[in-house]
């Protein structure tokens, strides 16, 4: 057999296709709007990708497996919310819980994904034991999440947070270093990094990494293999929802409030920005570089239409059809090889 | 539709009767008529292989035409090509006359070309008649399924081809041989005038292969043209006109069956002489190491009471016609199926397995049966594949897996083994077979386990990489290792074994020395029925 190795530019643009054509919107934009290429604009977007990436993180594992976490979007609801309750200013008027001590940020970042993980745990174990299809079982956790999210906040609103809370999200560098140049780079940005390098050498280089390739590469093989896959499973879906809690604590701060809507769809971008990324529909391949740039690909399209003074009604039909356009040409990549 | 089938009495008087079988000597120049269908210059490219290079093949009407080659010789494409699954990159089909353009599987069968695939399509979970007649159903009004003349005509359609099964049934509750035998009823059903049948004979008993050679002559003498692909020597030369041998995607040559012999096809194959089909084994049997007594299913048609015991340095092969539950005892063994009773022993340490994790932590490794579906891991690399049941061995710190020592591990292996591959991140499904399943024993060479269970170990394997996977095996006995190997290939178990353990219909029914064990004493007891 012939074996044939050079750079393709035809197939590069055919399995780039959905970047591409986001980068020339880009371009289009810059072009046809004032402050597209600004500062602002730039912070704006490392601020918006970040917590989104930590999503996108937790979701790819699931889908790695072949599975999936419709989940993603109410569990970061309700993390935001939770944060929200744990660290309300002392003297808030509405305060949730009146008689709650004052509690550091760092300890209620840890108690929100404490509290995540649970749900991890319970999505998790549905699929690895109960054999629930991964959508049917997420979709579930999704409505319950959100009923529970309902009943504890009583349907209010949540605001009052204190400084510090606060500050998570709009400091950055210059803050704490007073040099101006690291303005660009947002506590939100270092807290992304962090779990970015981390999934990264979880996924690369170690065993629990290559397991969970394994399994979205060949369940039965695994096994045989002698993976533990429940165990794996369980463990992909716990970090997954640990890293939905940092999020939602993270949104929460830069919202500066939270409501059961807070983070309404999520799950869907996070779904969508790894299968731009390359997350592959057919299990077994993925890489954190991959989510990064479907993560800022899609935000960038969002950008873009906003300043394109698209209707927003109008935006979500342009990006439901990216999510289906990218799938398609994520298929296609396997079905050319037929 | 014209592909629904009408009564058979119409079928047979459309077509007329077809002259007597005769093997003409191939020449190079023939009439456009002679041939129902021909394949030319077909050139097909998959990313980073070239799987055809002009390979061709011309089909007789009413002729049987076997197509052979080793695993990845093409064979498969080439028919994926004439039945529309793939588009050729380069070259012409000219069917009955007329250069042709076969847009796609339905557009082949429109045309009266039908193929049986080598790996099952089938709906379990719906009738027998609906698989027969799924995509094409007799319709009335124009928009409602005529289920009445759907049963009517499937119910035909399985006694035309011997077969006694009720339409209505589930396809789901038959076997697998069963659905194989439905799915060349379905070819049947299409009228067709060229017939694909790829490897169909894979997963069929004795019995069933000879129903099936009875259809095909029936068909022959219709006048349908067949390819057929196995890998099987003597069902080649006894049921085919003409041969035609592929390798490495080109066309060798077409030969008139009768004047073939094993020897010389394999020659032709593999492009060189092989001498030996078996290594010469210098293992030496010591003690019983590993025992199994009174091992029973959960399932009462399953495997119940086995007892047996492998030795140090010993291949034990297993014997044991379809459905005699040889690899649902060794999945047993393992872990994979659950077990009611019974004792494992190693060394005389009683093993309690529940999971392949207990078995592979005890020294068992276990090659299965079905390489695709349990064994690969198709889209990760050959280095991932393996080092995947050993990576605790590679691990720094407890913590971060050292990629260096895994790569030498693998380097080592890919050597020892003569793994052909371009590099250790290459995918493991671009292999061939024989170079996936070194792959899965170098997997299991890094754990070094005292115990093998190979399960079919060179089903689907080229003839060249079968003796290699047959002296790594010798090997591992020779090392002290036992081995215990479940075959459907007599030859392979007589050539093999130090002892042939025979099973029939869940139950050890003998032993057999492998100096004694012959085709006729081994039937006798795998067909022992309670």
């Amino acid at each position: 057999m012939e074996r044939i190795k050079s750079f393709n530019p035809k197939k590069f643009v055919s399995d780039n296709a959905i970047i591409l054509l986001i980068l020339l919107l880009a371009v289009f934009t810059a072009f046809n709007s004032d402050n597209f290429i600004s500062q602002s604009n730039l912070k704006n977007l490392i601020i918006n990708v970040s917590p989104r990436f930590i999503i996108a993180c937790g979701v790819s594992g699931c889908l790695i497996i072949k599975g999936t976490d419709l989940s993603a979007g109410r569990q970061v609801g309700l993390a935001a919310c939770v944060s929200a309750m744990l660290l309300q200013q002392m003297d808030y008027a509405a305060k949730m819980f009146p008689n709650l001590p004052d509690i550091p940020w760092p300890v209620a970042m840890v108690i929100v994904m404490a509290v995540m993980a649970v749900f991890g745990a319970i999505n998790g174990a549905i699929i690895a034991f109960l054999k629930v299809p991964p959508f049917i079982a997420t979709l579930g956790m999704q409505l319950v999440v959100y009923g529970i999210c309902s009943v504890t906040t009583g349907n209010q609103p949540m605001g009052g947070y204190k400084r510090s809370y606060l500050g998570v999200a709009s400091g950055t560098l210059k803050t704490a270093t007073g040099i101006e140049l690291l303005d660009y780079i947002p506590y939100l940005a270092i807290f992304a990094f962090i779990i970015g390098l981390f999934i990264w050498f979880l996924y690369n280089k170690t065993r629990h990494g290559k397991y969970m390739y394994a399994i979205g590469g060949n369940e039965s093989a695994a096994q045989v293999a002698g993976v533990n896959v429940p165990a794996t499973i369980i463990r992909i879906y716990v970090l997954a929802s640990m890293l939905y809690g940092l999020a939602g604590f993270l949104v929460g701060a830069k919202a500066g409030g939270a409501s059961t809507a807070t983070a309404y769809g999520y799950e869907l971008e996070a779904i969508a920005a790894c299968t731009i990324g390359g997350v592959s529909a057919n299990g077994g391949v993925g890489k954190v570089s991959g989510v990064l740039v479907g993560v800022l690909v899609f935000e960038v399209l969002k950008i873009c239409l906003q300043f394109l003074r698209l209707d927003p009604a109008y935006t979500f039909i342009a990006q439901g059809l990216v999510i289906i356009i990218a799938v398609a040409l994520d298929l296609r990549k396997y079905l050319a090889k037929k | 539709m014209a592909l629904v089938r009408t009564h058979p009495a119409l079928y047979n008087a459309a077509r007329p009767a077809r002259p007597e079988v005769k093997a003409e000597k191939e020449t190079g120049d023939c009439e456009l008529s002679e041939y129902r269908l021909e394949m030319r210059g077909v050139v097909k490219t998959f990313p980073g292989v070239k799987a055809l290079d002009h390979a061709q093949l011309k089909l007789r009407p009413g002729s049987v035409h076997a197509l052979m080659g080793e695993n990845g010789a093409g064979k498969s494409t080439l028919m994926k090509c004439m039945f529309g699954i793939y588009h050729m990159d380069e070259g012409e089909v000219i069917y009955e006359g007329e250069p042709v353009h076969i847009r796609g599987p339905l557009d082949a069968l429109h045309r009266g070309i039908a193929m049986v695939h080598q790996e099952l399509q089938p709906i379990p979970e719906r009738s027998i008649a609906e698989n027969i007649y799924v995509g094409r159903y007799p319709m009335k009004m124009g928009f409602l399924v005529d289920h009445e003349k759907m049963y009517k005509d499937a119910a035909e359609v399985l006694k035309e081809v011997h077969l006694n099964f009720d339409p209505k049934a589930k396809l789901g509750s038959l076997s697998v041989s069963q659905m194989q035998l439905v799915e060349i009823a379905k070819a049947v059903s299409a009228d067709c005038k060229v017939l694909i049948l790829d490897e169909p004979t894979s997963s069929l008993t004795a019995a069933e292969v000879e129903a099936l050679f009875t259809i095909v002559n029936e068909l022959r003498s219709k006048g349908v043209s067949i390819v057929y692909i196995s890998h099987k020597m003597d069902e080649i030369l006894r049921i085919s006109d003409e041969v035609t041998i592929m390798r490495d995607g080109q066309y060798i040559g077409t030969w008139n069956a009768k004047e073939l012999t094993t020897d010389f096809i394999i020659t032709k194959m593999v492009g060189r002489e092989l001498s030996n089909l078996y290594p010469t084994r210098s293992n030496t049997p010591g003690e019983v190491v590993f025992e199994v007594e009174d091992f029973t299913s959960i399932n009462p048609k399953s495997f119940r009471h086995a007892s047996f015991n492998v030795r140090k340095g010993e291949i034990l092969g297993v014997a044991g016609l379809v459905g005699a539950q040889r690899t649902e005892l060794m999945e047993g063994l393992f872990g994979l199926r659950c077990h009611s009773a019974g004792k494992i022993t190693y060394q005389g340490r009683e093993l309690k397995i529940n999971q392949p994790k207990d078995a592979i932590d005890a020294g068992i490794a276990m090659l299965t049966e079905d390489r695709r579906a349990t064994g690969i891991l198709g889209v990760l690399s050959i280095a991932d594949n393996v080092s995947i049941a050993s990576l605790n061995q590679y691990l720094i710190g407890g913590i971060m897996l050292d990629d260096k020592k895994i790569e030498e591990l693998v380097q080592d292996n890919v050597a020892k083994l003569s793994i052909k591959t371009p590099s250790s991140k290459t995918q493991i499904q671009s292999l061939s077979g024989g170079n996936q399943q070194k792959v899965l024993i170098s997997r299991w060479l890094a754990r070094d386990p005292d115990v093998f269970i190979l399960d079919e170990p060179t089903r689907g394997i080229d003839v060249g990489a079968k003796y290699e996977i047959y002296c790594i095996i010798a090997d591992l006995a020779k090392k002290g290792k036992s081995v215990i190997m479940i075959s459907s290939e007599m030859s392979e178990l007589i050539g093999m074994s130090d002892r042939v353990m025979v099973m029939c219909d869940g139950r050890v029914t003998g032993f057999i020395d492998g100096k004694d064990a012959n085709q006729e004493n081994i039937m006798a007891l795998a067909t022992q029925f309670e």
